[in-house]
């Protein structure tokens, strides 16, 4: 096909060749040593050990830099004696409010609903239903024992230690404060000037009706 | 002494004398197409992986933001897959016993890692940070496109250098308010704005460099 003439023998050399110098061209252009550098990227697979992760987990007994606890209201929830802490180790203010609504959005809504009833999705679809953040006993609860079962579960519920930094963890036991609060608030405990406000459709509810998946808000960080 | 060549090849020189050029020409744009088509890029090409995982039921049919599961989006320089511990946190009983999810059992019980096939990888020489894009209000869908629609993830985007420049030349053409990232079909209209006047208001908003920085060598290539 590449020929019709007879004549056979340098013409189609010199093309073979060509074609030939042309793929050996094009070929070291595809094994790019610089792409593959002899070092791990995250989560790399390892020849050298034995799970094949080059991701290490700590040692026993070990402390990463920066994760000392030893601050055990702020890191546990508790105090010296062993009981909850019953305040927040650091001011909430406005920020750290807006803070916790957008990580409780993200990480508590799924089964404990966006205000708190214990009906997120995951509960429809056959989990646990965990107990509404709104019965009497559940609101008794001092902030250390929330931030205590955010950390290392409760029940059904496991930790969440891995997925939300501590100062987040507070974040979000503000936000449920608030919630509760909400759900068991009357009119005259809304600053006048903030009634208006109540007609309007929060970030949450919008964020619920729209089709449109998951929103959040900003960070702050 | 016969004649090497028939007659007809001087016709064939002359032609050739002229065709060099859009030949050779024709073979750069071949390299170059070549190099931009899904067979070197794998847009649009969704790899095999041990567990057939849709993010389209996950985050389009159940709603679990992004960040559940990638939590280190925001601030790392390396965006995470999530340990099996997270998978784990509603399939210790939905779909507990799915044979599907098997590999994933057997992972989270050995402590053996799950080898997921990687999808977006930069060479070794780009020094790519997933946080300071975030952090700076790139959307994820403008990188990764609708992974809310995606059954099994592909790239959506070509990630070559010259993609990237596209960018760094005029962030102001993708940048869009903090916290709207995370929301895959935000639009600069939903706040009664054009991308180019939001866009540009929010590179000085945000302190983004100038495109004489963004494309410098060392930007990425440090």
């Amino acid at each position: 096909m590449l020929r019709t003439s007879k004549r056979p023998g340098r013409w189609r050399q010199a093309l073979w060749a060509g074609l030939t110098a042309m793929l050996l061209a094009g070929g070291a252009g595809c094994k790019q040593k610089m792409s593959y550098q002899p070092r791990y990227d995250p989560l790399e697979r390892s020849e050298i050990f034995t799970d094949r992760t080059s991701a290490r987990p700590a040692p026993a007994g070990t402390v990463a830099r920066g994760f000392l606890r030893d601050n055990p209201g702020l890191f546990l929830g508790r105090k010296e004696n062993g009981d909850y802490v019953t305040e927040f180790p650091f001011p909430i203010t406005e920020a750290v409010m807006k803070r916790g609504q957008e990580r409780f959005t993200i990480y508590c809504t799924m089964c404990h609903g966006f205000s708190g009833y214990g009906d997120g999705m995951i509960v429809q679809r056959g989990f646990s239903p965990p107990p509404s953040l709104h019965n009497p006993e559940t609101r008794e609860k001092s902030v250390g024992y929330y931030f205590s079962v955010i950390t290392n579960g409760y029940g059904a519920m496991p930790g969440h230690a891995h997925q939300i930094p501590v100062s987040d963890r507070w974040a979000i036991v503000a936000y449920v404060r608030a919630l509760q609060l909400s759900q068991n608030a009357r009119l005259e405990d809304v600053p006048a000037a903030h009634r208006k406000d109540l007609d309007a459709p929060t970030a949450a509810a919008q964020a619920t009706t729209s089709a449109s998946g998951p929103h959040s808000g900003g960070t702050h960080r | 002494m016969a004649q090497h060549f028939h007659r007809s090849m001087n016709t064939v020189a002359k032609v050739s004398i002229f065709g060099a050029v859009f030949i050779i020409g024709f073979g750069a744009w071949l390299l170059l197409e070549i190099n931009r088509s899904s067979n070197v890029t794998n847009v649009g090409i969704a790899l095999p992986q041990p567990v057939q995982f849709s993010h389209q039921h996950h985050v389009a049919g159940l709603g679990i933001e992004c960040r559940y599961c990638h939590t280190s989006v925001e601030h790392s320089a390396f965006a995470n897959i999530p340990p099996m511990s997270t998978c784990m946190n509603c399939h210790q009983q939905i779909w507990f016993g799915a044979p599907m999810l098997e590999p994933v059992r057997v992972s989270w019980k050995s402590g053996q890692a799950l080898e997921w096939n990687r999808v977006h990888n930069l060479g070794d020489y780009v020094y790519f940070n997933h946080g300071i894009h975030v952090q700076k209000g790139i959307g994820c869908v403008s990188c990764h496109g609708r992974v809310d629609q995606m059954q099994l993830v592909y790239k959506d985007q070509p990630h070559t250098m010259e993609w990237c420049l596209s960018c760094h030349r005029n962030p102001a053409q993708h940048i869009r308010p903090r916290d709207q990232v995370f929301n895959m079909t935000w639009k600069p209209e939903d706040i009664g704005e054009t991308q180019a006047t939001l866009g540009a208001r929010l590179v000085k908003e945000y302190n983004i460099e100038s495109p004489r920085k963004l494309t410098s060598c060392s930007t990425c290539h440090h």
